[in-house]
């Protein structure tokens, strides 16, 4: 489903060395579809450049990155919107539309792909009582705690019933409750076919999950497990 | 299709209402923005008036000889009107209509009226009086064909030559003054435009995290780029009504002060006929600038 193929990726800024920032060097992996992926590494490893790489939102200095056998530095703008589609996305800080409600985050995704108002009016609700968020539906992501936040995101990201969902240190923000709410989450959306990514330097996430492990270090892939433990 | 672009046009309403403080702000500066386009407007038209008004009492006067017949003169009014468009007036004055008119003007002058009638014959010239609309090298012109061509033998005095000078300032001081109002009015109108931009930019900026989210989840570019330019239309047309109507008032209140400080100038005819020109400059400028800068505002965080 996603293969990175050579990958490297290299910032022009200046590290304190005086030599550009080599974020990735020659990566290459694949995930199949319907696997749970994790993605490890300490702060820096270079896991949130990886998802700006799968999301089109970066070239990669060298190599290809193929999503569903499209090359995606080769497709147009149009091409990468359209894959966006199919990847939903969660962030450690939500990337939550604040001028929107509850209701209007979920409702643009559906929007996006132009769902036409009536399914939106049916589907959201259900959705957000899965969540538990029903009583929130009118209120805005500043009047919601963090996991209520993170819990929208989900929502946002799994509205289409994307392809893939790409998790980005999830539950960086969270306490322990939420955190395993989210990650239950993750893997309920797993369980039906969905191929899940989850990059995170959380040692006990990891070893709890039993799953897939690619761990990166110093921009280079050291360790890919399929029951992984957190080694770094 | 239909159903994107209601969604879209809500999109721009709910954000201008929920951000009605950044909305406000950008509203205001086109307010300012427009006012000072009309102004503008309005000045040149003055400045035009005034600039005219001197330029008309600028004329030269062509004195014929004693002895020379009527036909004469009116001849050579025909030849001097061929000469160019732009002899606006030629108006010929007759030997007694001199004299009635120098009499009538100094009727209360005993001494003046006594000296005339110690003269005996009507000592005054028939002449041409000649002006031209705002130009000044026809004046040496016509100065020249009067005095070298075919009605030279006829010609006591041309008073070119007196006047030259003053002429020529004249219109160099008129001409400077409209050069210097074009340079001072571009360059305000930069400098606003300028406030412009960057308050439209800053009221884009605000939303550079949500623009960025939004391209994360697959909005299509034009998808999330029309409801800041349909928001930035929105600031444009709200300030263009305002101004309008401060325009309108300021307009019938001011126009009878002004009157009489410039008698033949209306301000309110002047609106009443350019009001088409004067609506397509608010409404260009108010819509034009909130839609273009916010085009040119959200491109930079849109390029794939």
């Amino acid at each position: 489903m996603i293969r990175f193929q050579n990958v490297t990726k290299i910032y022009p800024t200046r590290s304190l060395n005086g030599y550009p920032t080599v974020v990735l060097r020659d990566i290459s992996f694949e995930i199949e579809k319907g696997q749970f992926v994790s993605v490890v590494g300490k702060s820096g490893a270079g896991k949130t450049t990886l998802t700006r790489l799968i999301l089109g939102l970066e070239a990669p200095t060298s190599g290809n990155i193929f999503f569903e056998e499209k090359n995606i530095n080769a497709i147009d703008s149009l091409g990468i919107q359209k894959i966006r589609r199919r990847i939903g996305c969660i962030y450690q800080d939500y990337k939550l539309l604040s001028t929107k409600t509850v209701y209007e985050n979920i409702a643009y995704i559906m929007q996006v792909e132009g769902k036409d108002k009536k399914e939106i009016a049916s589907e959201i609700p259900k959705v957000l009582e899965v969540m538990g968020l029903k009583e929130k539906i009118n209120n805005f992501p500043k009047e919601l705690s963090g996991g209520e936040q993170q819990r929208l995101a989900v929502a946002r990201a799994f509205i289409n019933y994307p392809d893939v969902i790409v998790a980005d240190e999830p539950t960086g923000n969270l306490d322990p409750y939420n955190t395993y709410e989210v990650l239950s989450l993750l893997e309920k959306i797993n369980k039906i076919g969905k191929t899940v990514i989850l990059l995170t330097h959380d040692r006990e996430i990891i070893n709890k999950l039993g799953r897939r492990v690619i761990t990166i270090e110093n921009g280079k892939i050291i360790r890919d497990e399929e029951k992984g433990r957190f080694i770094i | 299709m239909l159903t994107n672009l209601k969604t879209i046009f809500n999109f721009a309403f709910v954000d201008f209402y929920r951000n009605k403080g950044i909305s406000l702000a950008a509203i205001f500066v086109l307010i300012v923005t427009i006012l000072l386009f009309t102004g503008l407007f309005f000045i040149h038209g003055i400045s035009n008036f005034l600039i005219l008004t001197i330029q008309n009492k600028i004329d030269i006067t062509a004195y014929f000889k004693q002895d020379t017949l009527e036909q004469d003169i009116l001849d050579a009014k025909n030849q001097i009107l061929e000469i160019s468009s732009d002899i606006k007036n030629v108006q010929y004055v007759s030997k007694q209509e001199a004299l009635n008119e120098f009499t009538e003007k100094h009727k209360d002058s005993s001494v003046v009226l006594k000296a005339l009638t110690d003269v005996g014959d009507n000592p005054f010239l028939p002449y041409l009086n000649i002006t031209t609309s705002g130009n000044p090298v026809l004046y040496e012109e016509v100065s020249r064909a009067l005095e070298q061509g075919q009605f030279g033998d006829f010609i006591e005095k041309v008073d070119f030559s007196e006047k030259k000078y003053t002429i020529e300032k004249v219109f160099s001081i008129t001409y400077n003054i409209n050069r210097f109002g074009l340079a001072i009015g571009v360059i305000l109108v930069l400098v606003v435009i300028g406030v412009v931009f960057n308050t439209i930019k800053l009221v884009i900026d605000r939303s550079r995290e949500e623009i960025g989210t939004m391209r994360i989840v697959g909005a299509s570019n034009w998808f999330v780029r029309t409801p800041f330019i349909i928001e930035g239309a929105m600031f444009g047309f709200i300030a263009f009504i305002i101004c309008f109507f401060i325009a309108i008032l300021s307009v019938y209140f001011l126009s009878p002060g002004l009157a009489s400080i410039m008698p033949g100038f209306n301000l309110f005819n002047y609106f009443i006929s350019h009001f088409w020109l004067i609506v397509l400059i608010q409404l260009g400028s108010g819509v034009g600038l909130g839609v273009v800068f916010s085009f040119i505002a959200v491109k930079k965080y849109l390029s794939d």
